[in-house]
């Protein structure tokens, strides 16, 4: 046990992506229902096909229940409360990023992801999504020379219609769960990526998803496609203002790897996480999935979560092609009176298919944290293999941390392993680095970043080190 | 007991300490002055406080002084939070050393190593200035380098453990280093590794705190005094022939010994 005494008068590092850009925006009004629906479909001028999308899935949202399964406490969301689209007014059409208003770049820039020409990152081309909206993109030029499409998915559904509608809500269908039909229904914005055959995308993808306003939802939709013998890493990030309501996100991650494509899928989460006596914070109820359609494909998840008041999100793998591997490298922290029901879903159907998982866990504060995740092996997938290793860390004496690990298999040709284990810091461990001269900060932060150097390994340099910071800056005063 | 002339003051001075864990007393008055270039040597039966008496200098947070002073440097240190202890120049080198899975033992000695550092304004070593350094340092415990890259302490054997502590101990440059039990668990050839390594630290302006129950770690680190301790308290303090003695009798021959104030 950790000695109280030590910690209880470190200072707080308050949420440093709290801030509201004071922007004009354009809102439609509360409440959901066909003429909303509609009337999102008509801003983003979509073709009929899309509506009838929309639609489809409202109808089925509407019937179905909220899920309850994962025992998380919320109060009941009133859904005819939240603002379905929210977008910061600005021209009707922009040519280049010069347009773009200045506080909304200015947003971006204080939020390290500098937009503009002369301060862009140069190694990573960037979707920057605020609201409702993608505000704008770079590298495209570049990428384009390459035959890369990244663009934000409403441009998309403009310019490479065919691609859309052959792959949109293939992989997580629009009857799927209940926030990935709300989201079918009303997603506003989101980034989209092709890759096409035989091209190794020249560098890093990343979106940015901002929410700024207070009472609307944040709904986007992402959609990657890799061709054969193609390969992308795409990062994802994004952060909230700190109101003391809570805010809904309901995303959709869809990805799509044909035969020997490769796609790495990296989040660094980090949602406002509602106060101390858990007012406010985002609800992160988020389905991502990837299919590894073609032969030998690979997909990837890796994901550090820290924020968000409660965190729904299992993004897996269906594995359909002969010898495809998918992956699954988490890391999610809780603390205070957060909630985190993470964890994957492998599907293996194709035969000598192989998945690896790698869940680590940290609960300090009050918090909750729990892996979920189901190893599926079908009646084809022979030769298929498995390995899982869930571990948890608790800090401090109130935190709790769950495993639920479902394994099905239809297979007798078939390998699953899993293996799991919680650790508390100790406070001999503590101690010993303390007598070393560490202090006591430091040395919480080097137990945990240890336990999760297998995950950070996993993610792209630039992330790995920001994953780091995060951690200990989210640990902070929390261990007692 | 011998008496030796001092010019300099004293490094470690323990003051009547009366000290408890979990509301039992354990330790009942222990007194001990260091001096710079002094070797104690501290012996008695398991449980009679030794290793407590080291931890509470080291600044154990599960041991509360219920009396008397713990001064380093002239300083009182009671109230010191075990970091600042250690940055300032107290080492404890650890009976049974800690594991730590996941974290480098060379990102560890470097952090260990710049913290002291700063203390005493020296430069913080970067990555590359830091391999310098600890390459020579290993040599002095005949340890691989391969060491560094594996987790701190896990995985690795009794001997390996206790000669990383003397490694940490080398870098560390510490003006007191408290040693508890380093010798056992050895073969005869790691106990000669680790004490000629602490000798080579050593120097006239440190001072040692041997715990230890066998004279053979005495024989290679001739000490300055040995104390005997039995319930809390020290009961009997000599020369290193004290130690000879009770090699050859036991600590039965002990018992007897009413505390010498």
């Amino acid at each position: 046990m950790v000695n109280e005494n030590l910690v209880k008068d470190v200072v707080k590092e308050p949420y440093k992506y709290g801030f509201v850009t004071d922007i004009e925006t354009e809102k439609i009004s509360k409440g959901l229902n066909e003429d909303i629906i509609r009337l999102i479909s008509q801003k983003k001028e979509e073709p009929q096909y899309l509506l009838d999308f929309r639609l489809k899935a409202f109808k089925k949202w509407q019937k179905m229940d909220e899920p309850d399964w994962a025992g998380l406490g919320y109060e009941q969301i009133d859904y005819q409360d939240i603002i379905y689209y929210s977008a910061p007014k600005q021209k009707e059409k922009i040519s280049s990023l010069d347009e773009v208003d200045p506080k909304l770049l200015e947003t971006f820039d204080k939020l390290g992801i500098p937009l503009t020409e002369q301060k862009k990152l140069t190694n990573v081309a960037v979707d920057a999504v605020f609201d409702s909206v993608s505000i704008a993109t770079t590298f495209r030029e570049e990428l384009a020379e390459h035959g890369v499409i990244f663009c934000s998915i409403s441009e998309a559904v403009k310019n490479h219609s065919n691609l859309i509608e052959k792959y949109l809500g293939t992989v997580v269908p629009a009857s799927d769960n209940y926030f990935a039909a709300l989201n079918s229904a009303v997603f506003s914005d989101g980034s989209f990526v092709y890759i096409p055959k035989g091209v190794t995308c020249p560098m890093d993808l990343s979106s940015y998803f901002r929410i700024n306003s207070g009472d609307s939802g944040q709904f986007e939709r992402t959609l990657i496609i890799a061709e054969e013998s193609s390969s992308v890493s795409y990062l994802e990030g994004c952060t909230a203002p700190m109101f003391d309501t809570n805010t809904l996100h309901a995303a959709v991650v869809e990805l799509i790897a044909l035969d020997d494509a490769s796609i790495k899928y990296s989040t660094v989460q980090n949602w406002y996480a509602g106060d101390e006596e858990g007012v406010g914070g985002i609800f992160n109820f988020v389905t991502k999935r990837g299919k590894c359609l073609g032969k030998r494909s690979k997909i990837s998840w890796s994901q550090v979560e820290t924020g968000s008041s409660i965190t729904w999100k299992y993004p897996s793998c269906l594995l359909l092609g002969e010898e495809s591997v998918g992956e699954f490298y988490s890391v999610a922290l809780t603390n205070n009176l957060q909630q985190a029901d993470t964890g994957t879903k492998m599907i293996h159907i194709g035969p000598k298919t192989k998945s690896t998982i790698v869940s680590k866990g940290i609960s300090a504060g009050n918090s909750i944290n729990s892996y979920r995740g189901l190893v599926k092996m079908g009646t084809k997938a022979a030769g298929s293999r498995n390995y899982s290793q869930c571990d948890s860390m608790l800090i401090g004496d109130q935190a709790s941390a769950n495993t639920f690990p479902y394994i099905k298999s239809q297979q007798p040709n078939s390998e699953i392993e899993h293996e799991a284990s919680t650790c508390r810091i100790s406070e001999d461990q503590l101690f010993y680095l303390q007598s070393r001269g560490i202090e006591f900060e430091e040395a919480v932060s080097m137990m945990v970043s240890g336990f999760c150097r297998d995950v950070f390994n996993q993610l792209p340099m630039e992330f790995a080190a920001e994953a780091d910071k995060l951690l200990a800056l989210k640990l902070e005063g929390s261990v007692g | 007991m011998q008496t030796k002339m001092r010019e300099s003051d004293p490094i470690l001075e323990v003051e009547n300490l009366f000290a408890s864990t979990e509301n039992l007393p354990i330790l009942k008055g222990v007194s001990l002055t260091v001096y710079p270039g002094e070797i104690h040597a501290i012996m008695g039966r398991n449980g009679c406080g030794k290793s407590t008496l080291s931890k509470i200098i080291a600044g154990h947070p599960s041991y509360n002084i219920t009396n008397g002073d713990i001064k380093f440097s002239g300083e009182n240190i009671n109230s010191l939070e075990p970091e600042e202890r250690a940055q300032s120049g107290i080492f404890l080198g650890f009976q049974y050393p800690i594991e730590i899975p996941g974290v480098s033992n060379l990102e560890f000695l470097r952090v260990s190593t710049n913290a002291r550092r700063k203390f005493l304004n020296k430069e913080e070593l970067d990555t590359f200035d830091f391999e310098e350094l600890v390459k020579e340092k290993l040599e002095l415990v005949k340890m691989d380098h391969a060491f560094l890259s594996r987790s701190v302490n896990q995985g690795f054997s009794g001997g390996e453990k206790k000669r990383n502590e003397i490694l940490q101990m080398a870098l560390l440059e510490p003006k007191i280093a408290i040693l508890d039990e380093t010798d056992s668990g050895l073969d005869i050839d790691a106990l000669r590794i680790v004490a000629s390594g602490i000798k080579k630290i050593s120097n006239e302006q440190t001072g040692i705190i041997l715990i230890t129950h066998y004279q053979r770690l005495l024989d290679e680190i001739e000490p300055t005094y040995v104390h005997v301790m039995a319930d809390g308290q020290i009961i009997k303090t000599g020369g290193s022939d004290l130690a000879l003695e009770l090699e050859k009798k036991g600590y039965e021959w002990t018992d007897n010994f009413v505390k010498e104030t």
